[in-house]
């Protein structure tokens, strides 16, 4: 059995410390090493070095990795633990026996979430079995949120900056965050336009790629890339700049031609400054970090500050505010029973804050936070950091 | 030897199907804890509280199995490494804080709290547990006082068995015990000290209460730089001599700072042969008064670049890569292993000498990361597991350097407790005597020899006190 995309010297790293552990979402849960990142990354090195044999038991433990990185951001010995998760389910797809949900999974997101069309035309069909009140019947169709008009580029491709023009940025629509959350991109816009940002909408640009890969299809990712790449190609922009957490750090990992240019929205803003607020709201907010802004592109305290300055806005912390919700792409649809236990132990912590509206950066960790409320009948709020910093801007006047 | 399908099955009936794990592939994940030690349980037991682990037990003492209590697997001694086999007691399960009193500032816990989730909960009183080891985040109380672990703060503050004031154990029969109590004079004849450190060898450990103490009203910290370890380790001598006990002394060496700095950019200086890390707490007054005082002994033993940490983000970064210092050593080489002893702090010059004239007849990069206020080492002699034959030569270097402690009339162990690692040596600083009564408290509360047999004391069984070749990396070693 080959294990050739899994790296030698990135297994090597790993010293075997234990710092990670309690940092796991799926340890702090299960209390067992073999669902550790310190456990899986011994377990893929023993395959890859032949001494353990590959059995689909074990690959249940891979499986059950969030791909969070909560691990990553705490390792002192900078265990590369993202390229490994990757590589490894990547190796592991090739040795292991077909199975119906990874297949449909895969399917899914080479077929339907690749192709912006197909999906937009899935969305509609989706809004129609919402309005008739179908979707209740299956658990994924109960977790979404109530789909409105989905999310377009203005005329022309381009949105103009409000006041002085000072920086061009292209923006990532993506896949499903313009049908599931349009309202999260009209504020992430509205917000760079307030920057003084030209904003351009890449016409032809797909899907990043990033479920794909968080997936071990890192084939499929590698042709997303390519394509993408191609569209950005010959177009001025400062920046990219991402609002979704998963699609910012694929494409700072994945897209080495963008190097340096990609930028969640909370980093760019945090570094071109927003104007004064003009509208002070009085609400207690709390922030749940989205993994792959925290720990995969480390960003924490910008998201942070702009909330902070809003006027009228008090931030109250989480005692584990950098721990996974569970959502993690599509490992609540494939590890519905896992994901439950981890937004178990997220909805004890974000109750407790007792604020009235809770904000991240991600749209599955909107989508995974409103379904852990509602279980709760709790009535706090989930809305995108863009959207709950917009509200320090009163609206244009007619 | 495997477990009896059997005595699976009774397990299973007592903790629930899904906590037993006997699948061999997966056992092969917990034969390891921090140290380089290395061996496969027969069966991993996940209990839910004190009831089960006493069934386990008493199961466990019916077929004479091993008993192996295991917290996060931090240790660095290999004292949770199921060296006989056995079942491996995964305490994980058990991580509810049961109880926190803010008046009488203690906190009842079971054994899988993480330490820092305690200080945690804590702060919202204003409290906190003072037992800091550098793994707190993800090592167990349960663990700490298997262990009677350190930490930089226990220079000022005291080991965990200062703040254990009693605790409920499960002997080797089975049977459930609360010992000591609620004050913190332990009255009577002290069980509780007995316990605290035997590291799993005399009970496991179903729930403890600890003290905890008020958050000072004020925190210094500081960043000094000194041209040698030489130097360092004499302003450390001399800060102490002049009466002065900080919270807190760490020394790291060059190679450590190197390796710290590339993670957390905490600003520590990498052209420095050795920084200190100084920690002064308290009313506002004698922070300051104390931190002068401290600035003036090390500016007059060669310390320069010193820099106090003006906010506590600052100073949390500084002890992030104090406390991450170990695991940042892989940076440099992916193995190590990682010395304990203690010496009086006037021979730390000494000792830091020896301990690098052994690493370079080794040829063997050593780095030195330790609590320097209480001459505790820990010299960390890194090494890559893929070059041929060096597991042999770490270890000739390591009990080399533990020669040299004792030497300098020094101690086995500050901390990290003596495990699989050190019971070999443990007649070069107890006599015959000393040894005998320590069996004599064994052979009383655990007469079978069930709980963490091979550990602590020296084994009569074993022909080699040599660990390669025989277990943990030593199997690793074979992929290459």
């Amino acid at each position: 059995m080959a294990f050739d995309l899994l790296k030698d010297d990135d297994l090597a790293t790993c010293v075997h410390c234990g710092l990670c552990l309690d940092a796991c979402p799926t340890f702090r849960v299960t209390g067992l090493e073999t669902e550790s990142p310190r456990g899986r990354i011994q377990l893929m090195t023993e395959w890859k070095r032949g001494s353990l044999p590959f059995t689909e038991e074990q690959a249940r433990h891979i499986d059950l990795c969030l791909g969070c990185r909560t691990c990553e951001a705490v390792c002192p010995s900078g265990v590369p633990y993202g390229r490994i998760i990757e590589a490894g389910r990547a190796d592991m797809e090739r040795a292991r026996r077909p199975a119906t949900k990874r297949w449909l999974a895969r399917t899914a997101l080479r077929q339907l979430v690749s192709h912006p069309t197909r999906l937009r035309a899935f969305g509609a069909m989706t809004r129609m079995a919402q309005t008739v009140g179908v979707t209740g019947a299956v658990r994924s169709g109960r977790q979404l949120p109530r789909l409105r008009a989905p999310f377009r580029a203005p005329q022309g491709d381009v949105a103009p900056a409000i006041g002085e023009r000072r920086h061009r940025v292209a923006f990532l629509v993506g896949c499903v965050m313009p049908i599931l959350y349009p309202q999260s991109h009209e504020a992430a816009v509205r917000l760079l336009q307030l920057a003084g940002c030209e904003v351009w909408f890449p016409p032809g640009e797909r899907c990043c790629g990033a479920l794909l890969a968080h997936n071990g299809d890192l084939d499929g990712a590698a042709l997303l890339r390519d394509a993408n790449t191609s569209v950005y190609a010959g177009e001025q922009f400062d920046a990219l700049v991402v609002d979704s957490a998963g699609c910012g750090a694929h494409l700072k990992d994945f897209y080495p031609e963008l190097k340096g240019r990609v930028k969640d929205l909370t980093e760019w803003l945090a570094e071109v400054g927003l104007p004064p607020a003009n509208n002070e709201v009085k609400l207690r907010v709390t922030y749940q970090d989205a993994c792959h802004l925290a720990h995969a592109q480390r960003i924490r305290k910008q998201p942070r500050d702009l909330i902070r300055a809003m006027p009228g806005v008090e931030l109250v912390e989480m005692r584990h505010p950098e721990i996974c919700c569970g959502a993690a792409g599509l490992y609540s649809t494939l590890e519905p029973s896992m994901s439950a236990r981890i937004l178990k132990e997220k909805m004890d912590d974000m109750l407790g804050t007792r604020a009235e509206i809770v904000v991240t950066a991600n749209p599955g960790c909107q989508m995974q936070l409103a379904t852990g409320i509602r279980s709760r009948g709790s009535n706090m709020n989930v809305e995108h950091v863009a959207e709950l910093l917009l509200r320090a801007y009163s609206a244009p006047s007619p | 030897m495997s477990m009896q399908p059997q005595v699976v099955a009774e397990l299973r009936s007592v903790v629930g199907r899904d906590h037993v794990i006997d699948g061999a592939n997966d056992l092969r994940i917990f034969a390891r804890d921090a140290s380089i030690e290395g061996a496969m349980p027969d069966a991993v037991v996940l209990p839910a509280n004190s009831a089960e682990v006493a069934a386990v037990v008493r199961l466990a003492a019916k077929h004479r199995v091993p008993v192996v209590p295991r917290g996060a697997g931090t240790g660095l001694s290999g004292g949770a490494v199921t060296i006989r086999g056995g079942i491996a007691l995964q305490m994980t399960r058990m991580r509810r804080i049961l109880e926190i009193d803010p008046v009488g500032q203690t906190a009842l816990v079971e054994p899988g709290v993480v330490n820092q989730e305690l200080s945690l909960a804590a702060a919202s009183h204003g409290l906190f547990y003072a037992p800091d080891p550098s793994s707190q985040k993800a090592c167990t109380i349960g663990g700490n006082a298997a262990e009677n672990s350190g930490g930089p703060h226990c220079l000022y503050y005291g080991v965990t068995t200062n703040h254990v004031l009693g605790m409920e154990v499960v002997f080797a029969d089975g049977s459930v015990h609360w010992v000591s109590g609620d004050t913190p004079d332990r009255i009577g004849l002290d069980l509780c000290g007995i316990l605290v450190g035997s590291e799993g060898t005399l009970c496991t450990i179903t729930k403890v209460k600890v003290r905890l103490l008020r958050q000072p009203p004020t925190v210094a910290t500081m960043l000094a730089a000194f041209p040698t370890v030489e130097s360092a380790s004499h302003a450390v001598s001399a800060v102490i001599a002049r009466g002065i006990v900080p919270a807190a002394l760490e020394m790291m060496d060059q190679v450590t700072v190197g390796a710290v700095e590339a993670h957390y950019h905490a600003g520590y200086p990498t052209d420095a042969g050795a920084v200190l890390l100084v920690e002064v707490d308290g009313i506002a007054e004698s922070t300051r008064e104390l931190m002068s005082a401290i600035r003036e002994v090390l500016a007059a033993n060669e310390g320069y670049a010193m820099r106090e940490a003006k906010t506590p983000a600052e100073r949390e970064l500084l002890w992030a890569g104090r406390k991450g210092a170990i695991g940042a050593l892989g940076r440099i080489k992916p193995n190590y292993y990682l010395h304990d002893g203690v010496v009086p702090r006037t021979k730390l010059p000494q000792i830091l000498s020896a301990v690098g004239e052994i690493g370079e007849h080794y040829k063997l990069p050593v780095a030195n990361v330790f609590h320097a206020g209480d001459g505790n080492l820990h010299p960390n002699i890194l090494f890559d597991l893929r070059d041929h034959g060096v597991l042999d030569q770490v270890e000739s270097a390591g009990e080399e350097m533990l020669r040299a402690v004792i030497e300098f009339g020094g101690a086995l162990s500050g901390e990290h407790g003596i495990g699989l690692e050190k019971s070999a040596f443990m007649p070069w600083v107890f006599s015959p005597d000393d040894l005998y009564v320590m069996h004599q408290v064994k052979d009383v509360l655990d007469p079978d020899g069930i709980m963490n047999p091979g550990k602590v004391f020296p084994d009569p069984d074993r022909k080699r006190a040599r660990l390669a070749g025989r277990t943990g990396l030593a199997i690793e070693a074979k992929w290459w």
